[in-house]
């Protein structure tokens, strides 16, 4: 009888003030059933990573345009691992150039999303990969 | 189960916010955590926050947490958001207006979905509170997610009760309608520099002058008042403003204790807590096993070529299920 879904949290931390992209995306999951903790811009990792504990969301994804995805996204992974909640799957969007990727994967994210990547297919990235609750 | 309120009494955030989806998603046995909780709850000040979409909930919410930590109160917030009837997902964005306390230790922030329910609340919501009070929080603010008229379910859960108002919400007709302005313990005319703020005063002063909680002649009795807090204000002035609003909570508060009303605050919510609990264990799994073994659309073929009546198919299942 139990009726689980998806738990998302979409921030955009540091100083880019650009989140068109970010509010389509949480439109998209809201219209695939998700649950979707919309922060809006600017906020610290620990903002971040302490939202996603209150929340208990499933998935942080992280959007960034500004090209401080290579501190910020990476300080989002430890923090939520220093505070025991590492099962907590980030993944990051925005500007990435693809030479990031490996250190951003190495850090722990589960999944980057550049420009040009369809609404679509990141949704069906979410359901192939996250199971509510893990 | 019985570990996550151990936890959650110990005061693990994540814990409680754990148990939290667990009531949000019914996973059986959650109840056995819920009664081992039960016990320490009742002790919390819950204070809920009600109004029309887009009246300013949810940055009066955030200045109110401000205010009451100054006092040094901890504090909890369920803030409620609305379910999509289409997908059945939500998008939960009164946090925004909350940053300032996100990593507050004493401010634990969460957000839920209506899923579903007709009065603004879902049945987690008043566990939820019920969480909050566990983990030792002494003030618990329960923002509704703003669905107009009939939004009267916070009522049943909240001791105190905030009508947040903006000017242009129709004529004088709709101030003397049952419902939202009918259950109010302060009012708050918010974005009060707008056009009509003065005519909406008034409204509202003619409803309070009529309500009955004034007209208990003894001196036991709570005078609404009405706040008005302008939305153009520098942030210094509008703090000021709220911390009048938190004054009035306190001294609403203080007023329920000695008059004795608090007690039929909290029976009235313990009565609605019995009853979620009797609806999610008697009435909901009948719907559960209607829907699953494909009766419920079998009932509605019936219905549709209209080979029976939906009231002698209530009666059969009621027969089918109630042993008396």
């Amino acid at each position: 009888m139990s009726t689980m879904k998806i738990r998302i949290l979409l921030a955009k931390p540091g100083l880019d003030g650009h989140d068109r992209g970010a509010k389509v995306l949480a439109r998209s999951f809201r219209d695939a059933g998700f649950e979707v903790i919309y922060t809006g811009c600017h906020q610290s990792p620990e903002q971040i990573a302490s939202i996603a504990i209150q929340e208990d969301v499933d998935v942080v994804g992280l959007s960034c345009l500004s090209g401080a995805h290579r501190y910020l996204f990476p300080e989002v992974a430890k923090l939520l691992k220093e505070r025991e909640a590492e099962d907590i799957i980030v993944i990051g969007g925005g500007i990435i150039p693809e030479q990031d990727m490996p250190a951003l994967y190495e850090a722990g994210l589960k999944g980057i999303f550049t420009p040009g990547t369809t609404l679509d297919s990141i949704v069906a990235w979410v359901h192939a990969n996250v199971t509510p609750r893990a | 189960m019985v570990e996550l309120s151990e936890k959650v009494l110990a005061g693990n955030i994540r814990a409680a916010s754990r148990l939290i989806r667990n009531l949000e998603d019914q996973i059986p046995d959650t109840n056995a955590a819920m009664r081992e909780l039960f016990t320490t709850t009742g002790e919390s000040h819950v204070i809920g926050i009600t109004g029309a979409p887009g009246a300013g909930k949810s940055t009066l919410t955030d200045e109110l947490i401000a205010a009451l930590r100054k006092k040094d109160k901890s504090i909890g917030v369920l803030a409620v958001d609305p379910t999509s009837p289409f997908s059945g997902g939500a998008i939960l964005g009164d946090r925004i207006r909350m940053l300032r306390h996100s990593e507050d230790k004493e401010v634990f922030v969460r957000s839920l979905a209506t899923r579903g329910s007709m009065g603004g609340l879902s049945k987690a919501v008043g566990e939820g509170i019920l969480v909050m009070e566990a983990l030792g929080k002494e003030k618990v603010i329960v923002e509704t997610c703003g669905v107009g008229q009939q939004e009267v379910d916070i009522i049943n859960h909240a001791h105190t009760v905030i009508v947040v108002l903006v000017p242009g919400m129709g004529d004088d007709i709709q101030a003397i309608k049952a419902g939202l302005m009918e259950i109010a313990d302060i009012f708050v005319i918010n974005k009060a520099d707008r056009d009509g703020a003065a005519k909406l005063y008034q409204e509202v002063l003619n409803v309070v002058a009529m309500s009955k909680k004034n007209s208990d002649s003894t001196d036991d009795c709570w005078t609404i008042p009405i706040l008005k807090i302008e939305g153009v204000l520098p942030p210094q002035e509008f703090a000021k403003s709220v911390e009048a609003l938190s004054n009035k909570i306190e001294e609403h508060y203080q007023y329920l204790v000695k008059s004795n009303r608090l007690a039929e605050r909290k029976r009235r919510k313990r009565k609605a807590e019995l009853n979620e609990a009797l609806w999610a264990t008697i009435f909901q799994p009948v719907l559960h096993e209607l829907n699953a073994n494909g009766q419920m659309e079998k009932m509605v073929d019936q219905l549709l070529n209209r080979e029976v009546d939906p009231y002698t198919l209530a009666e059969e299942v009621a027969q089918r299920y109630m042993k008396k």
